[in-house]
């Protein structure tokens, strides 16, 4: 069960960080995130300030859910864009190697076609960095290098302390 | 599946309420909701009929707090109860580190509750998981009713692994943290037994 969970370090985050960066400047976008699929928010980029991130992400990621049981009804594998106009704002939602969601918020400062364009770059990128994350937590985790990790020392007292 | 970001120092883990229409699933969800301080929650998200019944789930961030640095977040779902809602169920149960079944006390309801508890076990091997070996907690909800089935009752039914079960009247708040208390203790340790 626990060996498809998804473990961030440092360095994967900042190249991950840095694309969704450099998405949401050339695509002119208004807000760039990642989600895992099942709905946990990765890093985002942009104006997030007045959005419920954590919402978006569990939302979209319902969506995704939603949208697969749906092409899978219909014999396709999955439906792999997602696309929904708004009066003002327009959002974007694309899967990275079946494993994470990305998601572009934007206006009429940019176009579809441009944000496509972008998206289909940058998914190539982070989808060989989401590999290499892969790769490296099975290794880790085969040599018992992650043992050092907090959950060592977890106690009842840690879990009782976060219900005061 | 849960999501350890080393460098944010976050630790997310996923929580699903499971259990029969109207047994109380998002009833849980509300109050927890209510008695958790602002800064520690999310918004409540209900996709609900116009007559309040799940259509496709509720969620529910929660951040609790701390453990050695790294901050410990649930997120809490429920599913739709409804017998006709099983696509919907299946895909929330999707990277799922927890569950809790909510049962419904009431003796006209046990067969559902039997129902229900098959279609979870049926759902989760389907993605590879075990019924057996998934952290899991038992509520028995609806304590407060008077047409109730004595707990031992109940526990033959539906807990065969005798695991230790709540008993709970979640509209007024009796049992609620202690459940989700139980099932966060058993995530975090299964956790500690892979990292």
């Amino acid at each position: 069960m626990t060996g498809s969970d998804l473990v961030m370090y440092e360095e994967e985050f900042r190249r991950i960080d840095e694309e969704l960066q450099k998405l949401h400047q050339q695509s002119n976008a208004k807000v760039v995130f990642l989600v895992d699929k099942n709905g946990q928010l990765i890093a985002s980029a942009g104006e997030t300030h007045d959005i419920d991130t954590t919402s978006l992400a569990s939302l979209t990621a319902g969506n995704i859910a939603a949208t697969g049981g749906i092409a899978r009804l219909l014999g396709e594998k999955e439906f792999t864009i997602l696309f929904h106009e708004g009066e003002k704002d327009n959002i974007h939602i694309s899967l990275i190697g079946q494993r994470v969601i990305l998601v572009v918020i934007f206006d009429n400062r940019t176009s579809l076609g441009l944000v496509r364009l972008r998206v289909k770059k940058a998914s190539e990128t982070m989808g060989r960095i989401f590999e290499e994350i892969t790769l490296k937590a099975e290794k880790e985790k085969g040599e018992g290098k992650l043992e050092e990790s907090i959950f060592a020392e977890i106690s009842d007292e840690d879990i009782d302390n976060l219900f005061r | 599946m849960s999501f350890i970001n080393y460098s944010s120092r976050e630790i997310n883990c996923k929580i699903v309420y499971y259990g029969p229409g109207l047994c109380g699933k998002t009833t849980n969800l509300q109050y927890i909701y209510r008695r958790t301080n602002p800064d520690q929650k999310g918004k409540l998200i209900s996709l609900a009929t116009e007559t309040e019944r799940t259509l496709f789930f509720d969620f529910l961030p929660l951040a609790l707090g701390d453990i050695r640095g790294f901050r410990i977040r649930f997120h809490l779902y429920t599913v739709p109860g409804q017998v006709f809602y099983a696509a919907s169920r299946k895909l929330i149960l999707k990277g799922v580190d927890g569950i809790v079944f909510v049962a419904d006390s009431q003796l006209e309801r046990m067969e559902s509750n039997m129902e229900s508890l098959d279609d979870l076990g049926i759902n989760l091997s389907e993605q590879n998981y075990d019924l057996d070996k998934i952290p899991f907690t038992i509520q028995y909800n609806k304590r407060d009713l008077p047409n109730v089935v004595p707990i031992e009752e109940m526990d033959r039914l539906l807990n065969p692994r005798k695991l230790v079960f709540y008993e709970a009247v979640a509209v007024t708040g009796k049992g609620v943290f202690e459940t989700l208390k139980a099932v966060a203790k058993q995530v975090l340790f299964e956790l500690k037994k892979h990292y």
